[in-house]
């Protein structure tokens, strides 16, 4: 939107005194010049719990542990190979239409989907039809059971919230203990791919469990608006 | 909304006679703070994270410009606007226009505490926008046209047979005999009306729990996943957020993040937190086409360089409410604005004047609670205090209170007479009520005996029993 002349000047006019209401109140309490600025570039660390400062081994375990415990369900697989047939395990326990709408990720598309005969696939954006989506995780917390998805190209957003049914597919080696971790390892993957000022793709999603509300009388009900199934797969080994 | 603070005392009473409402406060009183304790007893760094979150908000506030000039550059340069607002008018003129250079016929809203305080559904629908709540809680009462009364349980008021006969009412296209008898089934209704205006909708409007300076983000804390529909599907997205929503980085962020659900719901995390930065970008599959940010004021520089600065920490949990016995008892309407408990009664003043919300501050025991469990330790008690004692320098209140209060300072500030009156009085009562052993009533205390009887005292002051207590620990311990 390119608001029109008037428009802009009602708008500078109050941020201009916005800015200056605040500068007369705080008047003396600011910090040195220069700290907000180093402030804003050492992205220092507060406290960590104990409990996300875990080696890899228990991080894996306390991601299951804690992804359980917020009604999640959680698989672990070796290989790429061994996808579909979980993925076709889930939707059969729980009656569900093997069909299933796909990230258009590259480590989604190289799972051998064909192999299950019985599955109907397509990939992209999840339209309002699609019951079950597949999308790949940057990272996993064990700290609280968090999966982070990351909005891009190859993992549309919508796959993680409009279907009922969501599959999380996560590599081993992307389970950490920390959201910490997980920002460190998000900047520096950015600064590879992208331009100096995007630092942060457009929507980064944190998800513990399944959907729920308690708004009628406090009873917990899962899938309010997003997915009432959150299947997270962990697959161990390289090729994925 | 219209503020009905002024008629606090008779909001007051009239919830104090409904039993739906009390059966539904007990359900909140019993739920959330157990939740918060268990939750409390998972994270013994607590007590850590409290200091390290106050201490970043304490530090924002100080250099609350800088940060928001910064926080700007940060959402331009990724695509996205931002529009500065000084008060509800500004930001509802805004969010028009928005409307309106996009062609929006309808909007889809995630629980915003800002929405309702500048009150944008009415004003879109009167200039002929529709505006659409999606969180569960949110849409029942919107059907219901009612005011939310808490901060994260907008319908805790409600039972579930009163939302069934709202859904009944209101979705007129669905068949009158359906079994409405089950949470679920209110749930997958619900959800099921909604499906659809998630897609249909041109825009999209939410709040924001933050403001990241460092990545220009904007940060949603959500159960349901209404908040991500309504930021992903639309065209456009809004997010309308008061100046005070800034933290600096994504770290700061976290530790605010590890604070907030455990002490609003006692989980250990939401479902679902998202970090929006900027419109779609060239190669998204999804995501909306504009990304408006609103900073608004709306009262809060007023508060900035008072003592009521602290208050600005807040992060929305609602643990002050959860544990506020005013609270409990009279539940969030009775307040009369969009904030209520502890941390309306010492905001709202604050926002829209002491004029019309003097008996806010008066309705707290001051017994501290709210303070022991606020995450962001926001000293509520002495600011509720500082806005009495406001309130009597600015002569308000009636004249027995105030000559009450005059009388009490005379006398608290006098520990002889003190002591010489009290003795007198504790003497009188006791031998007045030996009988019964308690009083009735008591003469210019009629409103509270109404309730209540007074014990008759036994064993003279506090004072004077605390004086035989060290004489006679005296005789009979030895001190070397
Ligand atoms: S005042 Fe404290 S406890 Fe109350 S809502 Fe704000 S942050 Fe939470």
């Amino acid at each position: 939107m390119s608001p029109n002349g008037s428009e802009k000047k009602t708008m500078i006019t109050a941020r201009e005194d916005i800015l200056s209401r605040i500068r007369n109140a705080i008047a003396g309490q600011g910090s040195a010049t220069g700290t907000v600025d180093k402030r804003l570039q050492a992205h220092a660390v507060n406290t960590i719990p104990a409990r996300g400062r875990c080696d890899r081994n228990a991080c894996i375990d306390a991601f299951v542990t804690e992804a359980e415990k917020v009604n999640a369900t959680v698989a672990r697989i070796t290989g790429a190979d061994a996808v579909p047939p979980e993925v076709v395990r889930y939707l059969t326990d729980n009656n569900l239409p093997l069909v299933l709408r796909l990230a258009p990720d590259p480590r989604v598309a190289v799972i051998p989907w064909a192999q299950q005969t019985l599955l109907e696939v397509s990939t992209g954006a999840a339209r309002s039809s699609d019951t079950a989506s597949v999308s790949h995780a940057f990272a996993a917390v064990a700290e609280t059971g968090t999966v982070v998805m990351v909005s891009g190209a190859e993992n549309p957003t919508t796959l993680n919230y409009l279907p009922p049914t969501h599959f999380a597919i996560i590599a081993v080696a992307d389970i950490f203990g920390s959201y910490e971790e997980v920002w460190r390892r998000l900047r520096a993957q950015r600064a590879e791919v992208a331009e100096p000022c995007d630092v942060m793709p457009r929507a980064v999603n944190w998800i513990t469990g399944p959907s729920r509300t308690a708004d009628i009388e406090q009873t917990i009900l899962l899938g309010a608006h997003g997915p009432q199934r959150l299947h997270i797969v962990i697959v161990d080994g390289k090729k994925i | 909304m219209e503020a009905t603070t002024f008629r606090f005392k008779a909001n007051a009473r009239q919830a104090l006679a409904n039993d739906t409402l009390r059966d539904a406060l007990a359900l909140l009183s019993k739920g959330f703070p157990a939740k918060r304790l268990q939750a409390m007893a998972r994270m013994p760094e607590f007590e850590a994270l409290r200091d390290e979150a106050r201490d970043i908000k304490n530090h924002v506030l100080a250099n609350l410009d800088h940060y928001l000039e910064r926080f700007e550059s940060r959402v331009t340069e990724q695509g996205g606007h931002v529009h500065w607002c000084r008060d509800a008018t500004e930001a509802r003129q805004t969010i028009l226009d928005i409307c309106r250079h996009t062609d929006a016929k309808t909007v889809t809203k995630s629980k915003s505490m800002i929405g309702e305080e500048i009150a944008i559904n009415d004003f879109l629908e009167e200039n002929g926008i529709t505006p659409i709540e999606t969180d569960l809680g949110e849409y029942i009462i919107q059907l219901r046209q009612e005011p939310p009364s808490h901060i994260i349980a907008p319908a805790i008021h409600l039972k579930q047979h009163q939302v069934a006969e709202t859904f009944r009412d209101n979705h007129a296209e669905l068949h009158a005999d359906r079994s409405l008898d089950e949470p679920r089934a209110l749930l997958d209704e619900a959800r099921s009306e909604l499906r659809q205006k998630f897609f249909d909708a041109d825009v999209g409007l939410t709040g924001a729990n933050m403001l990241v300076v460092e990545t220009g983000s904007t940060v949603l804390v959500t159960n349901e996943g209404n908040a991500e529909l309504t930021c992903t599907l639309p065209r456009v997205h809004i997010v309308i957020a008061s100046l005070e929503k800034i933290v600096p980085t994504l770290e700061d962020a976290t530790t605010i993040l590890r604070v907030l659900a455990r002490s609003a719901t006692g989980q250990e995390m939401s479902v679902y937190t998202s970090f929006c930065t900027g419109p779609k970008r060239a190669n998204d599959l999804d995501g909306p086409d504009q990304y408006h940010v609103l900073l608004l004021d709306n009262g809060r520089t007023q508060l900035l360089g008072t003592e009521f600065q602290e208050m600005l920490r807040c992060i929305r949990c609602g643990a002050c409410l959860n544990h506020c016995p005013v609270y409990k008892a009279v539940g969030g309407h009775a307040y009369g604005w969009v904030y209520s408990g502890p941390m309306g009664a010492v905001l709202i003043p604050g926002l829209i004047g002491l004029d019309q919300t003097a008996d806010l501050p008066k309705a707290s025991t001051l017994c501290g609670h709210c303070e022991s469990v606020c995450p962001m330790r926001i000293p509520l008690p002495r600011m509720l205090r500082a806005w009495r004692r406001q309130l009597f320098d600015l002569r308000r209140g009636s004249k027995t209170v105030r000559f009450g209060l005059r009388a009490w300072t005379m006398l608290a500030t006098r520990p002889g007479l003190y002591r010489v009156l009290t003795g007198i009085t504790v003497a009188m009562l006791a031998w007045l009520g030996r009988s019964r052993g308690a009083f009735r009533s008591l003469p210019l205390a009629g409103s509270w005996s109404k309730a209540r009887d007074l014990p008759a005292p036994e064993g003279g002051t506090f004072v004077a029993q605390w004086q035989r207590k060290k004489d006679h620990d005296h005789g009979t311990r030895r001190y070397p």
